[in-house]
């Protein structure tokens, strides 16, 4: 390490400020695209589940009695 | 239809895509993350101080690079249009609506991180210069190609509407690329060259080329994630996406 504690790694020679803002936005925004990305994954999957479930029940109820569906 | 097309075709489709990268995701965030957590380490403590700049130099290891990043995903974007202009490939228009965010994403970071360096180094946040104004240009491009991607809810046209405006949009890349050499700036001059080796010192730009790389594998991998999700958006009324959605349930 070129610095000689921690205080200096963490004051960066009076610069600190400037870097660990440009960090910590890199982590948030980052982090941010990640999780974003997955909640999208989760909602496309979620979205295609209820179709599947509404096509399954009118499949069920169309050619049978449609008092057969209301039991399901 | 066997023959030398062959891979042409399986590349176009969906399906085999999103096999191909089930398989690469672990690779490629792992060592994504190794190389982006290895280059900033060494960059923040390792590398020794700017003599002219001092410490306020280590944001260079994630300000390049997302600068860099981001001006490769718009080209790429620009090949990804022309391929869906001239081929009609699926996979090729799921690639841009997937990476478009990224790249917006990674613009505005290279933005920022620069004007929070400028402050220090040039005494101001932000200065109408050639390769910042042609760096915001490129965050609204992307923002541009976001927003007519939704505007036209008819998947083929609003295809070939974002692959001409990625496609014109490419004229802003040498653009930037070459700002500072066309015009008189204040922001400093390329850090890598293919012809000569980089003026900085080893212990300096190593750490850079290392999370340069490790961001561009990150970029691989969250590309691959968001187009998989496309894909299974896109493809949902067919079997195996069905399929595949059913046991990832179970």
């Amino acid at each position: 390490m070129v610095f000689d504690s921690l205080q200096a790694f963490i004051a960066m020679g009076g610069h600190g400020p400037f870097i660990w803002t440009c960090y910590a936005a890199f982590l948030i925004v980052m982090v941010g695209l990640v999780f974003w990305s997955f909640q999208q994954r989760r909602q496309v999957i979620a979205q295609s589940l209820r179709q599947q479930r509404i096509e399954q029940r009118k499949a069920a109820s169309t050619p049978v009695s449609p008092s057969e569906s209301e039991l399901t | 239809m066997p023959g030398k097309w062959q891979w042409f075709h399986k590349l176009g489709s969906p399906r085999w895509f999103y096999g191909i990268a089930d398989r690469f995701n672990p690779l490629l965030l792992g060592s994504a993350l190794l190389l982006l957590v290895a280059g900033i380490v060494w960059g923040l403590a390792f590398a020794p101080p700017d003599y002219l700049q001092g410490n306020s130099y280590r944001i260079i290891f994630i300000h390049v690079p997302t600068a860099f990043v981001a001006q490769s995903v718009y080209i790429m974007m620009a090949v990804a249009g022309a391929v869906t202009l001239i081929w009609r490939m699926k996979l090729a228009d799921v690639f841009v609506r997937s990476v478009a965010p990224i790249g917006a994403a990674f613009t505005f970071l290279a933005l920022f991180t620069g004007a929070v360096w400028g402050k220090p180094t040039w005494g101001a946040y932000w200065v109408w210069d050639a390769r910042l104004t042609s760096m915001l240009i490129l965050l609204f491009l992307y923002f541009g190609i976001i927003a007519l991607g939704s505007a036209i809810s008819d998947e083929k046209s609003s295809a070939r509407a974002v692959a001409v405006l990625a496609l014109v949009g490419v004229v802003n890349i040498p653009i930037i690329k070459y700002s500072v050499n066309w015009w008189n700036t204040l922001h400093q001059p390329a850090t890598f060259k293919w012809t000569e080796r980089p003026a900085m010192q080893m212990d300096m730009w190593l750490p850079l080329l290392l999370s340069v790389l490790g961001l561009y594998l990150f970029f691989t991998w969250l590309a691959f994630v968001r187009m998989q999700t496309e894909i299974l958006h896109r493809e949902r009324r067919t079997q195996w996406v069905r399929q595949l959605i059913q046991q990832r349930k179970g």
